[in-house]
């Protein structure tokens, strides 16, 4: 608080003035383009169109129930892919012959089009959100379990030499030296597998026309109702922010010193 | 002064140390060898000295000649060697409770602060929270980071990280303090300031210290006896006692005896130096030729 007060004003935000005033000069560029005509606004609207039309969705929509049951799908599969998947990732860092023979299989399973498999996931699983939730963890699962095993891997051998000198048991040395020091990097599996985690289900619910904003992003579109899709895919990046700013939170807890 | 250096037997036996007391630790007849077949090295030769309880002992020899071999078999990191190294009549096979290690790379924890730092071996022994602020306050003290507490190592200097390292290692109070080239990574004159610090915190404390070095001036610095050692294998060249009045400072530095001490201990490094680095070209042109 006394560091941030002694800073003048416009250094301390302008970052952020910088950040809000080129998404401005953006959406001006835009609308320029569009009501000049050199962007068709038919494939584009023009983002006053896009502004105007968020009350109707709002209002006609059920944007809020829309967007709860797209961040409830989000909220299991994102809590689901770090529960499994850091202890794989951390089974496979102690367990090098595990590791060697299935990292490879789980990097490509991280590049794999998993949404183009939703229709073996609706035979085993119904047209339900279950499909969603289940395809989002898979796609999720990958970038966590090789970062797990990135980060703990890159832990530093003196602050294992440490742990050593001090007699720490397997438990400690995993939990007071190991994870933490894997943290950073964990974090960063955690962005790529939430990532993915919410592309898959915007996706999966825009295919199989079920659910939150993805059926809505599909209805709208079907309606030929530009301005309406723009609106709701403007609440999509409403939740991946939400979602971002959680983590951003969480990992300011736990690591204070970063 | 006496003598400008009196030569003890390789074991250590000095008849200025108390007669009768047992010596902290004994390293005796150590032998480390690597690979296998035809591509074995002998890192460690034969080596034996010990150290008196209180005493300040460096061993200092060039690049290659086994110096952290050493260090890891006497803090117990390497528990396959043949010889032994006793702390009363335990033979060390890992790492031991009686000693502290301080290493040559930044070992701080990053995620944590300096008392959390310096508070984790008590936490590791279960003492309670308010004890172990305690002790770490002290140990933070001695070191001269009193107002650093809630700091991150990352907002430290890299000598006052090593000060974080060195507090941590003498919180649990081990009875023999072994620490390989603290100060490697540091600047001339921090690593003189830092030297007054250790030699004042070892005069407090009557702390045992086992000091791995290269370096010449701080092993000079600060120390009651210096173990010299050949270049591959290493073996015990000589034990040089380092006669200089205690208390010291890094003021010492300046007397004519020091330099007489650095230039005798150079001589005998002299030679081992030259054939590591003659070694270390040769290598280098067979890569070259290879390449």
């Amino acid at each position: 608080m006394a560091k941030s007060a002694g800073i003048p004003f416009t250094t301390r935000w302008m970052p952020e003035i910088f950040g809000v005033g080129a998404l401005i000069v953006a959406v001006a560029i835009f609308e320029a383009l569009v009501q000049s005509g050199v962007v068709n606004r038919f494939i584009i609207p023009p983002p006053s169109d896009v502004f105007m039309a968020f009350e109707r969705v709002v209002v006609e929509e059920n944007i809020l129930g829309r967007v709860r049951e797209t961040a409830f799908e989000m909220t299991v599969a994102g809590v689901a892919v770090v529960i499994v998947g850091i202890p794989i990732g951390a089974l496979l860092y102690r367990y090098a012959l595990w590791r060697r023979a299935l990292e490879d299989w789980i990097g490509a399973l991280a590049a794999a089009p998993i949404v183009l498999a939703f229709p073996l996931f609706l035979v085993l699983f119904g047209r339900s959100p279950t499909t969603i939730i289940v395809m989002a963890f898979f796609h999720g699962l990958a970038p966590i379990i090789l970062k797990t095993v990135e980060g703990l891997t890159a832990t530093r051998k003196v602050l294992i030499n440490v742990g050593r000198s001090l007699n720490m048991t397997s438990s400690q040395m995993f939990w007071k030296i190991l994870f933490p020091s894997a943290l950073p990097v964990i974090f960063t599996g955690i962005r790529l597998s939430w990532t993915f985690c919410l592309i898959t289900v915007v996706g999966v619910e825009f295919l199989i026309n079920l659910g939150g904003l993805g059926q809505l992003i599909n209805d709208l579109a079907e309606r030929y109702d530009l301005p309406g899709t723009y609106a709701s895919i403007c609440f999509v990046i409403f939740v991946s922010v939400l979602f971002f700013v959680i983590l951003e939170r969480i990992e300011s807890w736990l690591q204070p010193a970063r | 002064m006496t003598s400008l250096s009196s030569e003890t037997s390789l074991t250590g036996a000095d008849p200025s140390k108390p007669s009768g007391s047992a010596p902290a630790m004994v390293i005796d007849d150590v032998v480390k060898r690597f690979g296998r077949g035809n591509d074995i090295v002998t890192a460690v030769d034969h080596v034996s000295f010990n150290v008196q309880q209180g005493e300040f002992v460096s061993v200092i020899g060039p690049s290659g000649c086994g110096k952290s071999t050493l260090f890891n078999i006497i803090g117990g990191l390497l528990g396959d060697y043949d010889g032994n190294v006793l702390i009363g009549d335990e033979r060390i096979s890992a790492p031991h409770p009686e000693v502290g290690m301080v290493f040559q790379e930044e070992s701080t924890f990053p995620w944590r602060n300096v008392i959390d730092n310096v508070a984790f071996p008590l936490e590791l022994q279960g003492v309670a929270k308010s004890e172990r602020m305690d002790r770490a306050h002290h140990f933070i003290d001695m070191v001269g980071l009193a107002n650093f507490e809630k700091n991150y190592p990352s907002q430290l200097s890299g000598g006052m990280k090593q000060r974080v390292s060195i507090a941590r290692t003498l919180v649990s109070q081990p009875k023999i303090l072994l620490m390989d080239e603290p100060f490697a990574a540091l600047d001339e004159q921090t690593r003189l300031l830092l030297g007054d610090k250790i030699t004042q915190i070892q005069q407090q404390l009557h702390q045992t210290t086992l000091l791995i070095t290269h370096n010449l001036t701080e092993a000079v610095q600060l120390s009651d006896r210096i173990v010299v050692m050949t270049y591959r294998p290493g073996r015990v060249k000589r034990i040089v006692n380092i006669d200089l009045p205690r208390p010291r400072t890094s003021d010492v530095v300046g007397s004519d005896a020091f330099g007489h001490y650095v230039a005798e201990i150079w001589n005998d490094l002299r030679e081992e130096a030259s054939r590591g680095m003659a070694d270390s070209e040769t290598a280098a042109s067979r890569r070259g030729a290879h390449g």
